[in-house]
């Protein structure tokens, strides 16, 4: 085993290299062209794309008699070109939606792919063999020529994306401020989507059909948990694209009856899914502890206001409350209650004296700040918004967890300092 | 009498898939048809495994059970995770076909399959697997007892439950109000689906069993608004596309399964062509008739 890695990585064997840098150049630059399908929301029209280049390969091959590999890639883009206009023409004349035309176009176009290929290969031409490449993929037997058409392509779509990366950005996430602008959406549009079939219709090869879809999507839908600039987000695509082949040639080295493709798609969906879960801020862990975050503070600030309101009756701030009277006055469970209360008492907003709990000078002043906010914000509805003061409490109880302190201040002034809430309750401010 | 298994066989499978790719075309689920089709083969792996056979029960139970794994995923990528939702389909279906290919090639000598009956099916072979009952009295070929089957299935599927089928797919939210328990039926139908897949799988591969849910209730839908029509044009076609694509394969000596899929095209080709001229003949008169007013 060790021997084995020893052997992958020093690229002694010309097969591996071959596999492993054809490989990476594919993962790179379908995930990178894929980026922008991604953001267009046409991520499975690419999935469509790589179905539909098979008819134009076996068409080119019928036609021409020989398997050169630009003829094939030519014929690849007149059908993967073909099938775009297709979708765009089902959504835009009758009233299927998108799901369905690509559906169809997919389906229909694989069919008439199968159906020519099964005929040439049937015609017995000796030189047919190795069209199944585009069926399949074929990643673990890449040769020379593959490397020299793939690394040109490649590069070409480097280049074009380098060039238009600016008009490409603003089309992607708002195309009617391109054409407002006067940039030429249309010409745009159609360099994206020849770009994508250029990219389709190499990497199939590597990958075959059903996983090019992958190799497209899944880099983009991963990076976009990470960051929310365009930049970044190519960057983080690609390396996951080129990350993904290295190993995926990596597995099918090691062990030989490995298929390389699958391994491929299958790394870069655990990265993707590991993206999903733990990025920081958009990953699902984070939104999670957003969430409880939040939670928290509501609960701890709503416990906080009802030993203010318990006190404000009788003046009297001192006294100590069982978690029988909270319970009582305001809608807790006594498991929420009993959490919250703890969590106060290690902020020191609280303490308690056997089964009695009281409130702290900080804690009292902590409360007095959330009644503050809640009854300026009513007070601010029912002046500038002319709410009636019976309409205000519910929408006061939910901002008071998230005005901020500049805010704050400009309410206080906004209101001249009012005094008395809607309810003529007393505003509590800090001096006294 | 091979021509005549092939196109029963074909004609039932197509007809199963339309009547239930109906309602996935009007719920716009189309790509997640699509997205089943392909996850059930690790299904299909696992339960060539665990059983050692072409057992149809296993089968089944393992492909309905990705099936509704695929669902899953994709719903917790798009609304726990907040992916967009084509997204969510692409990643899933890729995911789950890479790893019954990774398990086709870690089990090659135990799973009786290859990547080419995967992708395009081997319906050609039907008539050749005859069921042979103990005492010697042969049924005809095996595939075309299943595929009656889940005909059957899905019609029954299809009567029991047309009411609340027809509520939830065109008015989730009256549903919902209804009180109908619009999940089940979602993962009724998702199930379904899956079964269907799995008994096409043999016959016309993961990719085209997408051509019969799709492409035949797609051009019916074109054609009117009824959903009775709808269902019974999309039979139809289905039907019209299984032998059309019996002899156009025939005629040019390729897969039957693909030529079906090819006919299933043209049909809808057809379709859209229709629709299209009406369209321009009905606005046509529409400016004549205005041109008319002024004048």
């Amino acid at each position: 085993m060790l021997k084995e890695t020893l052997d992958f990585l020093s690229f002694t064997d010309p097969n591996v290299r071959y596999v492993v840098i054809g490989s990476v150049i594919l993962g790179a630059s379908s995930a990178l062209v894929g980026s922008f399908a991604f953001l267009r929301k046409r991520a499975l029209v690419g999935d469509a794309i790589a179905h539909s280049v098979l008819p134009g390969v076996a068409a080119a091959f019928m036609i021409s008699g020989v398997k050169d590999p630009l003829i094939l890639i030519v014929g690849a883009l007149i059908s993967g070109w073909l099938s775009i206009v297709m979708i765009d023409g089902i959504v835009r004349t009758t009233k299927l939606k998108s799901d369905a035309a690509i559906g169809i176009v997919l389906s229909v176009f694989f069919g008439v792919g199968i159906l020519l290929l099964t005929h040439i290969q049937q015609s017995g031409n000796g030189a047919q063999s190795g069209l199944d490449s585009f069926l399949f993929g074929k990643a673990a037997s890449l040769t020379p020529d593959d490397i020299w058409v793939f690394s040109s392509i490649g590069s070409f779509l480097v280049v074009i994306i380098f060039l238009f990366f600016k008009a490409f950005k603003i089309v992607s996430f708002n195309p009617d401020y391109a054409q407002t602008i006067g940039l030429p959406v249309k010409f745009i549009e159609f360099l994206l989507s020849t770009i994508t079939v250029l990219a389709v219709a190499v990497g199939i090869q590597a990958v075959g059909v059903v996983l090019m879809a992958a190799l497209l999507i899944t880099p983009a839908s991963g990076a976009r948990f990470w960051t929310n600039k365009l930049g970044k987000m190519l960057f983080i695509a690609t390396t996951f694209g080129v990350i993904s082949a290295f190993v995926g040639s990596y597995v099918s080295y090691i062990a030989p009856n490995m298929p390389t493709g699958p391994w491929v798609v299958m790394i870069l969906s655990l990265l993707t899914v590991a993206s999903i879960w733990f990025a920081p801020k958009k990953g699902m862990l984070a939104r999670l502890k957003t969430r409880r975050e939040n939670q928290n503070k509501i609960l701890t600030e709503n416990i906080l206001k009802l030993f203010y309101h318990l006190g404000e009756k009788k003046e009297d701030f001192e006294v100590g409350r069982s978690q029988e009277i909270l319970l009582e006055n305001r809608d807790f469970t006594e498991v929420e209650l009993k959490k919250g209360l703890l969590k106060l008492k290690k902020k020191n907003l609280l303490r308690n004296k056997k089964n009695l709990w009281y409130i702290t000078q900080s804690g009292l002043s902590e409360a007095k700040r959330i009644i503050r906010l809640h009854r300026l914000w009513e007070m601010y509805l029912n002046q500038r918004l002319k709410l009636e003061p019976d309409h205000v409490h519910n929408d006061a109880e939910a901002i008071e967890h998230i005005i901020t302190a500049d805010i704050e201040k400009q309410l206080e002034k906004e209101l001249a300092y009012p005094e008395k809430d809607p309810h003529q309750s007393k505003i509590p401010y800090n001096d006294n | 009498m091979e021509a005549f298994w092939i196109i029963l066989t074909g004609s039932l499978i197509a007809i199963s898939c339309s009547l239930l790719g109906a309602y996935l075309i009007l719920r716009k689920m189309a790509m997640v048809g699509d997205a089943i089709s392909h996850a059930v083969l690790p299904g299909i792996v696992l339960a060539y495994l665990f059983s050692a056979s072409r057992e149809a029960l296993p089968m089944l139970i393992g492909a309905a059970a990705l099936g509704v794994l695929t669902t899953v995923l994709i719903e917790l990528f798009y609304q726990k995770a907040k992916l967009q939702v084509d997204a969510s389909i692409g990643i899933t279906f890729t995911w789950l076909f890479a790893i019954g290919i990774i398990l086709i090639s870690v089990f090659a000598n135990q799973v009786d399959l290859d990547q080419d009956c995967v992708l395009y099916g081997e319906i050609a072979y039907v008539p050749l697997d005859l069921w042979i009952t103990d005492s010697g009295f042969n049924l005809g070929p095996r595939a075309v007892w299943i595929s009656a089957a889940l005909l059957v299935f899905v019609l029954l599927f299809i009567q029991r439950f047309y009411k609340a089928l027809f509520i939830t797919t065109f008015n989730e939210d009256f549903a919902k109000a209804l009180g109908i328990n619009v999940a089940f039926y979602h993962y009724a139908l998702m199930g379904s689906v899956s079964l269907s897949t799995v008994v096409s799988f043999e016959s016309v591969g993961a990719i085209l069993v997408v051509a019969f849910l799709v492409v035949p209730p797609a051009a019916a839908y074109l054609l009117t608004n009824d959903l009775k029509k709808m269902l019974l044009l999309s039979a139809v076609f289905a039907f019209l596309s299984a032998f059309g694509g019996y002899y156009l394969a025939a005629f040019i000596n390729g897969s039957i399964a693909g030529a079906m899929a090819s006919v299933a095209g043209i049909i809808f080709l057809l379709a859209w062509g229709v629709v299209y001229l009406n369209k321009q003949q009905n606005q046509l008169k529409r400016k004549y008739k205005s041109a008319s007013v002024v004048h």
